[in-house]
């Protein structure tokens, strides 16, 4: 109980403005680093402060001193109090090999469910086309894919000029943002209880099995293999992961079996759909350079044999760095 | 934690409880535009860099240009939230921030997921998803937001009032004469009438003097209907002087008055 307002105002205010001016400082650099004094300071500040104003909320004739001391105590709340594990410093060696692979096998059942999605997709892509080839147009929402397959083929390797001369880099940049950006959307969707994600990675499925149909119904295969896995094995598991991301996080929300709050659910797997989020995008930036440097380029400029050879070099080097990167 | 309409409180493990007033849409809404016109300076100035790259090469500097725009529109919230403690540009202009939805330290994963996120919140074009939910949602959250467990206040700079400028102890106050009123009156009187009383004391010298006449008449009514001093205490007392006498014996304690008119 404060018996003499003023009196008690005149007495704080000096630690008030002092901690005002330490979160003020705080606030101006993110990299600065208190000393260990400075700290111990703070964390008294922060106490004295929180202590001044539970006593003036039993002194509700000072609402504006009240609304000061609430704004100044929020602030220090958050600097004195840590969040779960203190931060560590960011090593992108060490996450990419170690931590991104790790993270991968530890959700594996959510890539699992990512890739039985875009199989089954795939199956319904492929049973539609082989019933009824004229669904293309429907399906299909890349127009230079709803020609006939057996002409690209002989278009592309009769060429005589490199198309993507003078434009390579771009094509990749566009290949690179476009693949990111569905990606990400893939995972965000996870937000949805996961039926986005599941929306999204049928879909996806359901365009590879219509391509791969058309393409081998029309005795295409060999041309089909040399413009996908190159880098389509990159790709789509780039595309599979970002569907894992999402069920990370839509496992997290809807939290079958789990005794934990959904917050604290949230809270635990946000640095894993991170870090999975990260992983696609690197993969995807990968991705695009293969697919304009490499894909578009066909016999007899890059023979095909060459190319899914690279396309299985890739995928084994890939389910290696995914299945034994970061064991100890 | 619990939230109000339009705050989300805290109690701290010391038992202590403040609230964080929430931000509201059309606030977040204006700070997204100032934000959406930073990314186009930024972008701007991206373009005027590629196009030196472009010199040499015009297909660097095009994908210099789209990997550049696409990197801002990606990192710009997710950085400066970082560096700035959970604000951007605009959120900055408009005292907004981003905090942890239980007023703890913000966390670098928080940020980026609540960012990413917004490839959801942003459909189906202009934040139709994140807006609606931010109406919707008790702590106007976005769907980032309540995956990375953040919320967005209004921070305002509060300014510490400053009780001394009044000189409330400058002259006798007659109504401490009747102790026993004095102090029926400081257990009766209410924060709005004391914020009042306080409000129109320190800007007195800005009203003109009908008006300010009037205020303290209507102000003094209020102080005279909680108690009711003798006449004789309060003959001869102004009502700019009567609000006066009430606001002291609102803010200070009877000793410490007692030994002020000693001296």
């Amino acid at each position: 109980m404060i018996l003499d307002l003023a009196r008690f105002l005149n007495t704080e205010r000096p630690y008030w403005e002092e901690l005002n001016e330490l979160l003020d400082r705080i606030d101006r650099d993110r990299f600065e680093r208190l000393t260990l004094q400075q700290v111990t300071r703070l964390e008294y500040l922060y106490q004295r402060t929180a202590s001044a104003l539970a006593r003036l909320s039993t002194f509700s004739a000072e609402p504006k001193t009240t609304e000061f001391l609430e704004s100044l105590v929020a602030r220090a709340y958050a600097e004195c109090h840590p969040n779960r594990v203190a931060s560590q410093r960011f090593h992108p060696i060490h996450w990419f090999f170690k931590t991104f692979p790790r993270t991968f096998r530890k959700h594996s059942r959510a890539f699992v469910l990512s890739v039985a999605l875009t199989l089954a997709g795939t199956a319904f892509g492929w049973g539609v086309i082989a019933a009824d080839s004229s669904a293309k147009s429907v399906i299909l929402p890349f127009s230079q894919l709803l020609g006939s397959p057996t002409e690209r083929v002989k278009q592309e390797e009769s060429a005589k000029t490199d198309r993507l001369s003078g434009k390579k880099q771009t094509f990749s940049a566009q290949l690179m943002t476009n693949n990111i950006r569905v990606s990400l959307l893939t995972f965000a969707l996870g937000a949805t209880w996961g039926l986005g994600t599941v929306i999204m990675l049928f879909y996806n499925g359901v365009i590879l099995g219509a391509v791969a149909v058309d393409y081998i119904y029309a005795g295409q295969i060999q041309f089909l293999l040399g413009w996908l896995l190159p880098h389509g094995v990159i790709e789509i598991p780039a595309i599979l992961v970002a569907g894992q991301s999402g069920f990370v996080l839509a496992s997290a929300l809807i939290g079958w079996g789990e005794s934990s709050t959904k917050r604290a659910r949230l809270r635990s797997v946000l640095p894993d759909v991170l870090t999975l989020a990260g992983g696609f995008g690197v993969m995807l930036v990968w991705a695009g350079i293969v697919e304009a440097f490499v894909s578009q380029y066909h016999y007899p400029v890059l023979p095909y044999s060459w190319k899914i050879a690279f396309g299985l070099v890739e995928l084994t080097l890939l389910t290696t760095f995914l299945s034994r990167a970061g064991k100890v | 934690m619990t939230a109000t309409p339009n705050a989300v409180v805290i109690e701290t493990p010391e038992g202590v409880r403040f609230a964080l007033p929430l931000a509201g849409v059309v606030a977040r809404f204006l700070a997204l535009i100032i934000d959406l016109l930073a990314i186009a300076t930024i972008g701007s100035v991206l373009e005027k860099i590629a196009a030196v790259i472009g010199a040499v090469s015009p297909d660097s500097m095009a994908a210099v240009t789209i990997l550049g725009y696409f990197a801002i529109i990606i990192g710009y919230g997710i950085v400066f939230e970082w560096i700035w403690h959970g604000q951007t540009p605009g959120k900055r202009v408009l005292s907004l921030r981003v905090m942890d939805a239980n007023g703890l330290k913000l966390q670098a994963s928080q940020i980026a997921v609540r960012n990413l996120m917004r490839a959801i919140d942003s459909l189906p074009g202009s934040y139709l998803v994140g807006g609606m939910a931010v109406l919707l949602t008790k702590r106007h959250q976005r769907l980032g937001d309540m995956v990375a467990n953040t919320i967005v206040i209004q921070q305002h700079r509060l300014a510490l009032p400053d009780l001394m400028r009044l000189n409330l102890d400058e002259k006798f106050n007659s109504l401490t004469s009747v102790p026993h009123l004095a102090a029926r009156l400081r257990q009766q009187i209410t924060p709005d009438l004391v914020e009042l009383a306080y409000q129109s004391l320190l800007r007195r010298d800005e009203l003109e003097s009908d008006v300010k006449l009037e205020v303290f008449r209507l102000l003094a009514d209020r102080f005279r209907a909680l108690v009711k001093f003798p006449d004789e205490i309060t003959a001869g007392l102004t009502d700019e002087r009567y609000v006066r006498n009430a606001l002291q014996i609102a803010l200070t304690s009877a000793s410490s008055r007692a030994l002020r008119t000693t001296h």
